[in-house]
């Protein structure tokens, strides 16, 4: 059922063959406070093959923004080893390995929504003729062509997150990192951004990390979901979630579906019921 | 159905636009000039009384209000007599005789404008290091803050003796007092905007490994701007000040301070109020030069009409 596409290059990656983009081993992360140590991860382990869709869900506070932030080198972890690419954190950002969606667009108010795509661009000095070509190509890819010179308040908050997403996509990192990137919509325009998110992770076949805390979203988005528990945040299950990759919206309503987002479920559950 | 709620309710009266808009402050302007009139008879009425006393002339009560409203210098003089002189002092003479309301608005608008420059330069330079640089902020803020507790009427003439000494003299000295009253605004607003972008737009600058140059030039600088602008009217009007209280101490012979100065010293009541006019017109016209330029400026940056 998959429409051809020329512009991807990556199927499914074959199994055990395929290179991580994201390699934890025994990463924690403990926060000094006011109030004393918060410890927002607690050795975590995780491997991320290339090309796959990983989500990470959990209650608020279970550190998988945290998780993500380490990902991104936003945050240092205070003990293990992480590597993104292949290289450190650090590197992986000085090389631009990755590009991040936040919850909010955060686009820049003053600039119009081209020259928002543009932003990182002209940061990392590409060239005009270039810039444009790109900004032209990745707004097409999130259905904004057409609102090039709109500025961000005239647009929808649905699609100012495309825009941001676009900008991320604009310099064609190998890493998607998106924190609830639809975790302020409302859930029609969140079930159609997640259609598209899919459709464009299909022709572009890029590894994407996403934080939710929608059981759907995540079991119907994820090639594999890692279930984590808060105070201190843990993987407590990583449930793979291998169907085919053109999924439409009414996979939801199919057995296999419901069967992993039980799965989900208990996973939660027991998190929580560990802690309290 | 909705017919008959229509002849239901009477037809409201219609205003122009216009006169919805300006009904209120014409109504404000009206009641401060009856005011006015009634203080302008109540303050005068000694003086005119004992004029007429001491020259022996009969008088009626008429002639006494009219008296209080056209005093050579009353103690309040009345708005019509303001206008006059006003009117006289701007149209009456050529704009560069020493006589001209518009010679010596313009003498102290150019103090004001070079200190406002000084000023506002000045005042964004000391935000810039103040938000690069956290000991700075530490050793510089209390300095600033003290800077402003000093009375300038005490500081203003040091200023002008010491500046004299070393032969700078006229304009200059006015516009550094004029700066050193202006800054200030302009450096707790620019470092309030240079702070003021969003956590993750920081982030997201942080995730594109961009240089503290290029944080400063596309985030900090463009967030800064709003702010800027604010501090800029506060400043541009106490740059104004600033130029007037120089020329105060310093015996200036030009200038709406050297005015004020002049008609205090002769009693000229009407002289004061006309230049205390012209400083105000002048104030009201910087800041629309201000206000202009942040509108066309946040056309620029796309702020909603």
């Amino acid at each position: 059922m998959r429409a051809p596409d020329p512009g991807s290059f990556v199927g499914q990656p074959a199994a055990g063959s395929a290179a991580l983009a994201v390699k934890a081993q025994g990463v924690s992360l403990t926060f000094e406070t006011s109030d004393g140590d918060v410890q927002a991860l607690a050795d975590v382990n995780l491997d991320i093959p290339e090309g796959d869709f990983v989500s990470f869900i959990g209650p608020s506070g279970c550190g998988k923004t945290t998780l993500m932030r380490v990902i991104a080198d936003l945050e240092r972890p205070t003990a293990g080893t992480i590597l993104v690419n292949g290289v450190t954190p650090e590197q992986a950002r000085l090389k631009r390995h990755y590009g991040y969606v936040f919850q909010a667009p955060a686009l820049y108010p003053w600039r119009t929504i081209e020259r928002n795509v543009a932003l990182p661009l002209e940061i990392m000095g590409l060239a005009p003729a270039l810039r444009r070509e790109r900004v032209e190509h990745y707004l097409q890819l999130v259905n904004l062509s057409g609102f090039e010179r709109k500025y961000p308040w005239q647009l929808s908050g649905g699609m100012q997150q495309r825009a941001s997403i676009a900008r991320a996509l604009s310099f064609e990192p190998k890493l998607l990192l998106m924190d609830e990137p639809f975790g302020a919509l409302d859930e029609i325009v969140r079930d159609h951004l997640n259609e598209q998110l899919l459709r464009l992770w299909n022709q572009t076949g890029k590894t994407v990390v996403f934080v939710t805390h929608s059981i759907p979203e995540a079991v119907f988005l994820s090639t594999k979901i890692v279930v984590m528990s808060p105070r201190p945040g843990r993987i407590i299950d990583v449930i793979a979630c291998d169907f085919p990759r053109d999924r439409t919206l009414e996979f939801r309503e199919t057995p296999e579906f419901l069967k992993i987002a039980q799965r989900v479920r208990a996973g939660l559950r027991s998190g929580h019921s560990y802690d309290e | 159905m909705s017919d008959i709620y229509a002849v239901a309710r009477p037809a409201a009266i219609r205003w122009h636009p216009a006169v919805v808009r300006a009904a209120p402050v014409t109504a404000v302007v009206t009641a401060l000039m009856v005011i006015w009139y009634v203080a302008a008879v109540l303050m005068n009425w000694n003086i005119v009384r004992s004029q007429f006393e001491r020259d022996d002339a009969p008088y009626t009560t008429g002639q006494l209000i009219a008296g209080t409203l056209d005093a050579e210098r009353p103690l309040l003089p009345a708005p019509h007599q303001i206008v006059a002189t006003f009117a006289e002092d701007v149209f009456g003479w050529p704009v560069t005789s020493p006589r001209s309301l518009v010679y010596h608005s313009w003498v102290t608008l150019s103090a004001t404008f070079v200190g406002f420059l000084l000023g506002a330069s000045f005042g964004i330079f000391l935000a810039v290091l103040i938000v690069h640089a956290r000991t700075l902020q530490k050793s510089l803020l209390p300095w600033i803050i003290c800077s402003q507790m000093v009375p300038i009427l005490a500081v203003a003439p040091i200023v002008i003796v010491v500046l004299g000494s070393i032969g700078l003299r006229g304009l200059l000295p006015k516009a550094i007092i004029s700066a050193y009253l202006c800054f200030f605004p302009v450096t707790i607003g620019v470092v309030k905007g240079l702070n003021s972008p969003d956590p993750i737009q920081l982030d997201l600058m942080r995730t594109w490994s961009a240089t503290p140059a290029q944080i400063f030039w596309k985030l900090r600088w463009p967030s800064a701007v709003p702010f800027l602008f604010t501090s800029l009217k506060v400043s541009i009007t106490i740059s104004l000040i600033g130029a007037i209280v120089a020329e105060l101490p310093t015996g200036a012979q030009a200038g709406i301070g050297a005015r004020l100065l002049a008609g205090s010293y002769y009693g000229q009541t009407v002289q004061i109020w006309a230049a205390l006019v012209a400083a105000s017109i002048v104030a009201v016209g910087l800041i629309g030069v201000v206000d202009l330029i942040q509108r066309w400026v946040g056309q620029m940056m796309g702020a909603r009409a």
